[in-house]
């Protein structure tokens, strides 16, 4: 039984499609991620999973339950940290975790284990009002909180939306704790780049599902050579060389262009020639798709 | 290069917390210049003082030619601002914000139409200037911003975080447009979560605990730290500076 099964969900709000047709399923114990930019739908897709939104039509398992007519039993079973903060201001943090252990009908005590590599970092300022905690600090106690009467399977709506990149990565950290402690994890994001730190991934754009692969599969369905171009003034020369015949896509990564091909037979010694016939002197290296660049394919392409 | 921007030995002192200590650092005309570092590092109480929004402790602090103490409304009139929250006026058409935030900034009449149709014509927005923003999808509503933080021609715009969470191609098109309008003329001041951006800039300061952790051009930070990306740059100072706090 997968851990999270979801066949055919369309979801609208008026004439706006927020999900169409959504199909995923996810394995227990892996880490899945779920990636794409605002207004994709990830949102919509984690409340029905968690039993806050009905869909139009199709149907989402968690655990076997059905998330509108066994919404009861799977509320018990699922920890969930929303995208926005939403515990307690006004309690400490020793009072918020005391709280929600009281609503699931367990204690801080008997779960400690869990928790305690994150709640370790908690600890100095067990007696502040959340309110008053650090960005970092908060969302590791929304993470305390949403483990605390330990779920099967833990859903985070974008834990690293405007949070800089060492606490990202602690946060990541953190989350590959918990799944070698047996929970599934389901986490959405907008960050290409978190797409490795998942077992496998699911990209949603314009509530469609583009592609679901593991980090690395999704190189092999890349169906262009790419190539990385190094040259200065880059930034006024892109337009020049998307207009070479060759081209399919040319965008900035970092301090280079990837230069996406579908002329197989191209090499980065004739790449370079070609740049050089129209004035653009180039270090150019052939290299492997990452999943922006697979993103941007299913963008740009069809 | 003129310099637009002059900070000396700026000071910001909340109680006995310095947020900003003893910034030194300049940013010239055209220049695209990104504000890095992490949560808590000052960038924000950073560029409130440069927007003139907050008052120094102690350092000398120009923007635009306008001294920070004594000329802070010259100031907010010469800047240009976007903020990583979407801004404008959802339940408005893009014509009706260009027009509401121009008049905002004291153009009226035919200036104002003028200035409109400009900003319509450079930003290609011909196709849905009558359609409301809350309809549009997030990274056309970022573009529009940019537009709208335009409309009096300032000689500095601040972006604060503009592309979060803007899928892949607009991140890219909107990095595209911030390198135009520099070209033109323009000094950008950004800052930004994904470092993959900060390669985009033409100096990168990277603030720890109030400090300049690093400050330069990214190829050649990169190359002196011995590093690949601006990635590994930036973790490593914001590590060295979390484990000394």
């Amino acid at each position: 039984m997968p851990a999270i099964q979801v066949t055919n969900l369309s979801k609208s709000y008026g004439e706006v499609k927020a999900l169409s047709d959504v199909c995923l399923s996810v394995e227990t114990g892996e880490m899945y991620g779920l990636i794409g930019p605002d207004g994709a739908g990830k949102t919509t897709l984690i409340r029905i999973i968690t039993t806050l939104l009905l869909p139009d039509s199709g149907n989402a398992k968690v655990l076997g339950l059905d998330t509108v007519s066994q919404y009861k039993e799977l509320r018990g079973e699922i920890g969930y940290m929303p995208a926005v903060f939403s515990l307690y201001s006004d309690l400490t943090v020793q009072e918020n975790l005391n709280f929600f252990a009281g609503v699931f009908g367990t204690t801080v005590k008997d779960n400690y284990d869990l928790i305690k590599g994150v709640y370790h970092m908690l600890e100095p300022f067990r007696d502040r009002p959340a309110g008053k905690l650090s960005g970092g600090m908060k969302q590791k106690l929304a993470l305390s909180c949403a483990l605390i009467h330990r779920p099967k399977i833990l859903i985070l709506d974008e834990p690293t939306t405007g949070v800089d990149a060492v606490s990202r990565m602690e946060l990541w950290n953190l989350l590959h704790e918990i799944k070698n402690q047996g929970i599934t994890i389901f986490v959405s994001t907008a960050y290409m780049d978190e797409a490795k730190q998942c077992d496998r991934v699911a990209l949603i754009q314009k509530g469609a599902i583009l592609g679901i692969n593991t980090p690395e599969g999704f190189a092999h369905c890349f169906p262009y050579k790419l190539f990385a171009v190094y040259a200065s003034d880059i930034w006024k020369n892109l337009d020049a060389i998307r207009r070479l015949k060759i081209c399919e896509t040319a965008y900035m990564f970092g301090d280079s262009i990837h230069f996406a091909t579908n002329n197989l037979e191209e090499s980065p010694e004739s790449l370079i020639d070609r740049l050089m016939s129209i004035g653009i002197y180039a270090r150019v290296v052939q290299i492997q798709a990452g999943i922006e660049d697979y993103f941007i394919y299913q963008l740009s392409g069809k | 290069m003129k310099n637009v921007i002059e900070v000396e030995n700026l000071v910001k002192q909340f109680g006995s917390f310095f947020a900003v200590n003893n910034l030194t650092f300049s940013v010239g005309e055209g220049e695209i210049f990104g504000l890095l570092g992490a949560n808590g590092a000052g960038k924000t109480t950073t560029i409130r003082m440069l927007c003139g929004l907050l008052s120094p402790t102690s350092g000398k602090i120009s923007v635009a030619g306008y001294n920070a103490y004594t000329q802070p409304e010259q100031i907010r009139a010469s800047i240009g601002y976007m903020s990583q929250k979407f801004s404008l006026y959802s339940d408005l058409t893009v014509w009706e914000n260009i027009r509401f935030f121009g008049g905002i900034y004291g153009l009226w009449g035919k200036a104002l139409k003028g200035r409109a149709l400009e900003l319509v014509e450079e930003f290609k927005m011909h196709d849905f200037k009558d359609i409301m923003v809350e309809s549009l999808p997030v990274g056309w509503r970022q573009r529009i911003s940019l537009a709208v933080s335009l409309v009096h021609k300032p000689p500095i715009i601040f972006l604060d975080e503009p592309t979060s969470g803007v899928d892949p191609v607009a991140r890219r098109m909107f990095w595209e447009t911030i390198h135009h309008i520099s070209s033109l003329g323009t000094t950008v001041i950004v800052t930004t979560h994904y470092m993959d951006e900060a390669e985009y800039c033409h100096t990168a300061l990277v603030m720890v605990d109030g400090k300049i952790g690093v400050l330069g051009k990214p190829g050649e930070m990169k190359q002196k730290y011995g590093v690949k990306t601006m990635n590994e740059l930036f973790l490593s100072l914001a590590r060295n500076g979390n484990s000394k706090s």
